[in-house]
């Protein structure tokens, strides 16, 4: 079990180390250089003397092994850089934009999780049945539409309606006005959820279905449990393998994935910043924003395959 | 038979479709008494085992259901109950034991949580649950009870897994015990311990037991009386030893003629019925057997006989057993 876990952990190290070097390689690829990116076309007007300067000073000219080796050292050590246009660290940056993008993707998932878990059950323990076809729908929207039509017809919809914009007033954090905070988080987390729950539901209520059929759900009802018991004990226990996959899968994105929602809900979270600096030809802001995101999805990959093997006996040995 | 702990009358199991219904099983009645050991015996397909599964509500559903019929135990409607009513019967009056024990049990959780969630929904509490699942795998000869307590299905043989069944079956002390084909996916010699088992728990607790099966020989030896099925009907019911020594229906007699004897030498062919057995939802009319029938003749293309006396058993067959001749 605990060697298991350390496999794991180390094949999830290497993972992040290629994608470490795939993100460096992809930016020094791209035309420009930092010093184009924070001087822009003044670059032109520079000297010769001031040009080896800057060059020096952001290493550029250097070999790539060890521009990439200095940059992953300082990674290492939390040292994420400087941003080219703000001229302020990005570990900074991040700091504020991470809680934002974290706060809205649990918000997500919570939503996402009890809509499409409570439909996908319920809708397979009576197939073709109202809340089955409810249920239906409800993924049926959530698939087709894609989440940026929603929210900006969510937002419209608020704004004109009801005159009710939450973002007007700048974002408020949740430790300094939680309620503003809780308002103008939960209609991008629905957004958002909305998805997650159709992806869900898609899922929980496909895996139910196989499970229903089983020997072991007419043992549990043939021994006399309550129906909840045999529904959550035994029939969603059995589902849950796949329910947890998905929501794996879909808690990745999510964390990468919230760019066009926060840009349309004006959120300053990590989407806002990384298509911020991308625009800005930010190395720095990009390599890190970038390399988070990855992080994220590795870690949460990881932590479903422990789960894994915390639900189910047999893939333990 | 006035007596009955658990009856069932005119129980027709199929699926309805938009105008007509196909019926699987076509209209059984069995009793059994308390304390009874009763067989039912039949060819894959003849509605044996759905029989036994519409006991408890068990039927897969959809497609199938109940479409007539009633269920009686102890004076109530088993049909008519609502979940919780017949929850609290399923498993504390009569329990089941099923044919594949190698997934009749949930694979992600241990043995001892499956036997002690039992007890716990009939009103025991954690610690007499406990005790009491120790105590049932102890009876059913497990030769380790405290590691198959703790184990995962998986790690266990089936063998010992239709233990652990039937131990949990026996957890609720019930009444009526149903056991449906316990023994096909054993092995022959395991086949054999599992019948003394349930012979020797038989004797021990008093329990009535319904043995679903397609083997003759296990009936034989291990219940008082014998219904025989054959395309969604009982077509003979008597006690063991009559119908051993005197079988009132042709498809019984050919059964019992296909059985191995002791005298079968082992280059001899074994007897065997001709033909297959009929879907029972396409029936023409007319007896279902007589395709297959040596003594068939006008009346059985006609008419489907009911169950009719025939001396000490009753018996769905036109010919008396003395007017059967070649």
């Amino acid at each position: 079990m605990l060697i298991a876990l350390g496999r794991r952990l180390l094949s999830m190290l290497v993972t992040l180390f290629g994608v470490a070097v795939i993100i460096f390689l992809v930016l020094r690829m791209l035309p420009g250089n930092a010093l184009t990116a924070s001087l822009g076309v003044s670059t032109g007007l520079l000297s010769h003397a001031q040009l080896v300067a800057l060059d020096h000073y952001y290493g550029v000219g250097q070999p790539v092994l060890s521009q990439f080796g200095s940059w992953l050292g300082s990674v290492l050590t939390g040292n994420l850089g400087v941003s080219l246009s703000s001229r302020t660290s990005v570990a900074s940056l991040v700091g504020s934009a991470l809680p934002v993008t974290l706060e809205l993707a649990i918000g997500s998932m919570v939503i996402g999780v009890l809509i499409g878990v409570l439909f996908g059950v319920f809708g397979a323990l009576r197939p073709g049945r109202v809340v089955d076809n409810l249920g239906q729908g409800v993924a049926v929207v959530g698939l087709g539409v894609p989440s940026f039509i929603i929210g900006t017809g969510l937002v419209t919809f608020l704004a004109s309606t009801f005159h009710y914009f939450p973002s007007s007033q700048g974002f408020a954090s949740l430790f300094r006005d939680p309620w503003l905070n809780l308002q103008q988080i939960f209609f991008p987390a629905l957004t958002l959820g909305l998805g997650v729950a159709a992806a869900l539901l898609r899922t929980t209520r496909a895996a139910m279905l196989e499970v229903i059929g089983l020997n072991y759900a007419r043992t549990a009802r043939g021994k006399g449990l309550a129906r909840r018991q045999v529904v959550w004990k035994h029939l969603f226990l059995g589902a849950l393998v796949p329910v947890l996959t998905m929501s794996g899968i879909q808690l990745g994105y999510l964390l990468g994935g919230t760019v066009v929602v926060e840009q349309i809900f004006v959120l300053p979270g990590l989407g806002r910043l990384l298509v911020t600096a991308i625009n800005n030809r930010d190395f720095p802001v990009v390599q890190s924003v970038t390399l988070i995101f990855a992080s994220g999805f590795v870690v949460v990959n990881m932590l479903t395959d422990v789960a894994y093997t915390l639900i189910d006996p047999r893939t333990r040995s | 038979m006035a007596d009955a702990l658990l009856e069932l009358r005119g129980v027709r199991i199929g699926m309805r479709e938009r105008r007509r219904q196909r019926e699987i099983v076509r209209g059984v009645d069995l009793a059994v008494a308390v304390g009874e050991k009763l067989g039912i015996v039949g060819e894959s397909g003849s509605g044996k085992t759905l029989t036994a599964l519409s006991v408890l509500g068990l039927l897969p559903s959809p497609p199938l259901r109940l479409l007539a019929g009633r269920i009686t135990y102890d004076g109530r409607l088993l049909n008519e109950l609502d979940d919780k009513a017949l929850a609290a019967v399923r498993g504390a009056e009569i329990a089941m034991v099923y044919q594949d024990p190698m997934t009749s049990l949930n694979p992600l959780l241990r043995i001892r949580t499956q036997i002690t969630e039992t007890l716990r929904a009939h009103g025991a509490d954690r610690a007499e649950a406990a005790e009491r699942t120790r105590q049932v795998l102890g009876q059913v000869g497990l030769a380790d009870p405290e590691r198959v307590e703790r184990a995962f299905p998986h790690e266990l043989s089936g063998g010992m897994l239709q233990r652990v069944m039937i131990a949990m079956a026996l957890a609720g002390s019930p009444r009526v015990l149903i056991a449906d084909e316990p023994t096909t996916a054993l092995d022959v010699t395991i086949q054999q311990q599992i019948l003394e088992l349930v012979e020797d728990l038989q004797v021990r607790t008093g329990m009535a037991v319904v043995w679903v099966t397609h083997d003759l020989g296990v009936v034989a030896r291990l219940v008082d009386r014998v219904a025989v099925m054959y395309a969604g009907r009982v077509v003979e019911e008597a006690a063991t030893a009559d119908l051993f020594a005197r079988p009132s229906h042709p498809y019984t007699a050919a059964l019992l003629g296909s059985l191995p004897q002791t005298s079968t030498g082992h280059r001899d062919r074994l007897t065997q019925i001709g033909g297959t057995p009929p879907d029972p939802t396409r029936l023409a009319a007319g007896c279902p057997f007589r395709w297959r029938c040596p003594y068939a003749f006008d009346r059985c293309t006609e008419e489907e006989p009911p169950l009719l006396e025939r001396g000490s058993s009753r018996a769905a067959c036109w010919k008396e057993p003395a007017a059967w001749a070649r």
